[in-house]
């Protein structure tokens, strides 16, 4: 049984910004849809009173106050990037928005 | 850019029902950002607030300021929702780079806080629940300039320059639920329940809710569905569109009122709306599309495992709900009262979106009557004027400085909006401007004394007048002094002295 589509595979390889050629998509989808299966395997034995795990760690709260620390400075933040202007990131012009 | 269609908003509203829904995100002015120490300011050099968190280096670990989740869980409290015994963060995945990471942390299926309200006050005196689906924690992108291009916006953009000193600044995002009846207030409303949320994180102290500065954003939802006649059911849904880029409480009322006009006359011409953002532009008063709106499922969210749940104690949460400040009905109730203002000159303030400005200027001094008159009066005009927010014009402590000064005798009320446009056009505090511009009245009687006898000798039938009783004539003397002092006298005193040189 097939649970995972080449559309399924094709829109989040777009989502992605991932290029992936037909074979690529084709062979993704075979090994994708064996880890569907190999993880619903865990639905077996997750009864209801199972509560759904995020976290391995029993933590929470794990805080920070609110106190300012040291920065980078300019050199330090800029200097992996491969085009800068203006002490800022220089990126080509996409379109679209912020969230 | 192509003119939308419109229809006649009253034919709209005759035909549609508007539906509404806001999505309001409020900017923390905590010291640090959300998960990283560095400094949360607005207005430093580019790309000096930041820590590799902030860049998303690897190996960079975000941790939660304790801060923002106490000031998130009393504005939950203040927006009268139940606090989540635990919630989580989540990473929204997408690209663009106003984030470096592809990502922005927020909460999704277990925000921090849910299922509230707040009661809004529209104008014309009618009171609207506005129910809280939500409110959640999460981090502000970066800022992007466009260069290139003939307009500064995107479209034909050569290159873009990003500064992530904004990214990562705490942000809580207030979704409400479907907003039905809000009918021809539509409008009104939007702008009234923005400006309610304004007025409650000023009085939590926990955002500069500054619109002007992104502060506080608003996300307008809104669709529109045909009516049916009386005894059917009502129609579907009709698809909404997602308004953006609205940066004042002014812009939050023209940018729904146009919503509404623009998919009336789609629908009505037999088109269909399309899901998508709009994006408002304030100088056109008009909204272009942005891109189809993505659905959930395609921002991939997923639990952040590199944060742990938040798991506010009951103690702490009623630490914070002990420390809130009053509600905003009680509290307008109770400056209204303090202000001693009449129902339509308080009116007036909260139609302008003033109480904080007003609260802000008698806390520095002034006034509640002088405040009320500045901010009502010459800043609103020159707002107006302009199209921005009066608060973006002038610091409530000016403001007070400026009453000072008429307080003080200093300025008469046509040299004091002088001295306002001066601080406005940026030249300085009210006291430099009255120093460079040189607008301070003359209170030295020598010289209004000079003036009046040159007027009263110029004038001797008026003279005449005035020793037969017939005081209103000093009138054309005072007005010859004013000229003569270029309107820095105190029209008072040289009334009295009229009347005395007159007499003499």
């Amino acid at each position: 049984m097939s649970e995972i589509s080449e559309e399924q595979v094709a829109h989040l390889a777009n989502l992605a910004r991932i290029a992936l050629t037909p074979q690529e998509i084709s062979s993704l989808t075979t090994e994708l849809d064996q880890i569907v299966d190999s993880i619903a395997k865990v639905q077996q034995v997750a009864t209801p009173d199972v509560p759904a795990t995020s976290h391995p760690v029993p933590l929470s709260n794990v805080f920070r106050p609110d106190v300012v620390g040291e920065t980078l400075t300019i050199e330090q933040a800029l200097q992996n990037a491969p085009e800068h202007d203006d002490n800022r990131f220089r990126v080509s012009a996409i379109l679209g928005e912020e969230q | 850019m192509a003119k939308d269609a419109l229809m006649d908003y009253d034919k709209a509203l005759e035909l549609f029902e508007p539906v509404l829904g806001f999505e309001v995100h409020v900017e923390l002015n905590t010291k640090t950002k959300m998960f990283s120490h560095a400094p949360n300011d607005f207005g430093s050099d580019a790309n000096t607030n930041v820590t590799p968190v902030c860049l998303g280096l690897p190996g960079a670990l975000p941790v939660v300021n304790e801060q923002a989740v106490r000031y998130s869980i009393s504005l939950g409290l203040a927006l009268g929702c139940s606090i989540a015994p635990s919630s989580r963060f989540a990473r929204k995945n997408y690209f663009y780079p106003d984030l470096a990471k592809n990502y922005q942390i927020s909460q999704y299926d277990e925000p921090i806080a849910f299922g509230g309200s707040v009661d809004v006050e529209l104008p014309n005196g009618r009171l609207v629940t506005v129910s809280i689906e939500r409110a959640h924690m999460e981090e502000d992108a970066g800022k992007l300039t466009h260069v290139g291009g003939s307009t500064g916006r995107i479209q034909g953009a050569e290159y873009s320059l990003v500064d992530y000193n904004r990214a990562g600044v705490p942000l809580v995002e207030i979704v409400t639920d479907i907003i039905y009846g809000a009918e021809a207030d539509a409008p009104e409303l939007a702008k009234a329940y923005v400006s309610t949320i304004r007025d409650i994180v000023v009085s939590l102290g926990i955002s500069d809710a500054k619109m002007e500065r992104g502060n506080l954003r608003c996300d307008a939802n809104i669709s529109l569905r045909p009516r049916t006649p009386e005894g059917q059911p009502p129609a579907p849904l009709g698809t909404r569109t997602e308004t953006k880029n609205v940066n004042s409480l002014r812009s939050v009322e023209r940018a729904i009122r146009y919503e509404i006009q623009r998919q009336a006359a789609i629908l009505a011409d037999g088109g269909t709306i399309i899901q998508e953002t709009r994006h408002w532009h304030e100088d056109t008063g008009r909204t272009s599309a942005g891109r189809p709106k993505s659905d959930a499922d395609d921002y991939r969210y997923f639990p952040e495992p590199d944060l742990l749940p938040v798991q506010p104690s009951a103690e702490l949460i009623e630490e914070l709900r002990a420390a809130l400040p009053e509600p905003p009905a009680e509290r307008r109730r109770r400056l209204k009262a303090e202000w001693g203002f009449t129902d339509l000159e308080f009116q007036d303030v909260v139609n302008g979106g003033l109480l904080v400005e007003i609260t802000e200027t008698v806390a520095a001094g002034a006034s509640p009557a002088a405040a009320r008159k500045w901010w009502t009066g010459e800043i609103s005009r020159i707002a107006n004027l302009n199209g921005v927010e009066a608060s973006a014009l002038v610091s409530a402590q000016d403001v007070a400085a400026v009453a000072a000064l008429v307080e003080a005798g200093t300025l008469n009320d046509k040299l004091a909006r002088q001295v306002l446009e001066g601080v406005i056009a940026g030249e300085g505090s009210p006291q430099e401007v009255v120093d460079s511009r040189g607008l301070a009245v003359v209170s030295d009687d020598g010289a209004l004394i000079a003036a009046i006898d040159d007027a009263l000798a110029s004038q001797p039938d008026v003279l005449a007048k005035i020793r037969d009783g017939k005081v209103q004539a000093a009138g054309a003397v005072i007005g010859a002094v004013m000229k003569a002092m270029r309107g820095q006298a105190d029209a008072a005193r040289v009334r009295e002295l009229v009347l005395e040189r007159a007499a003499g």
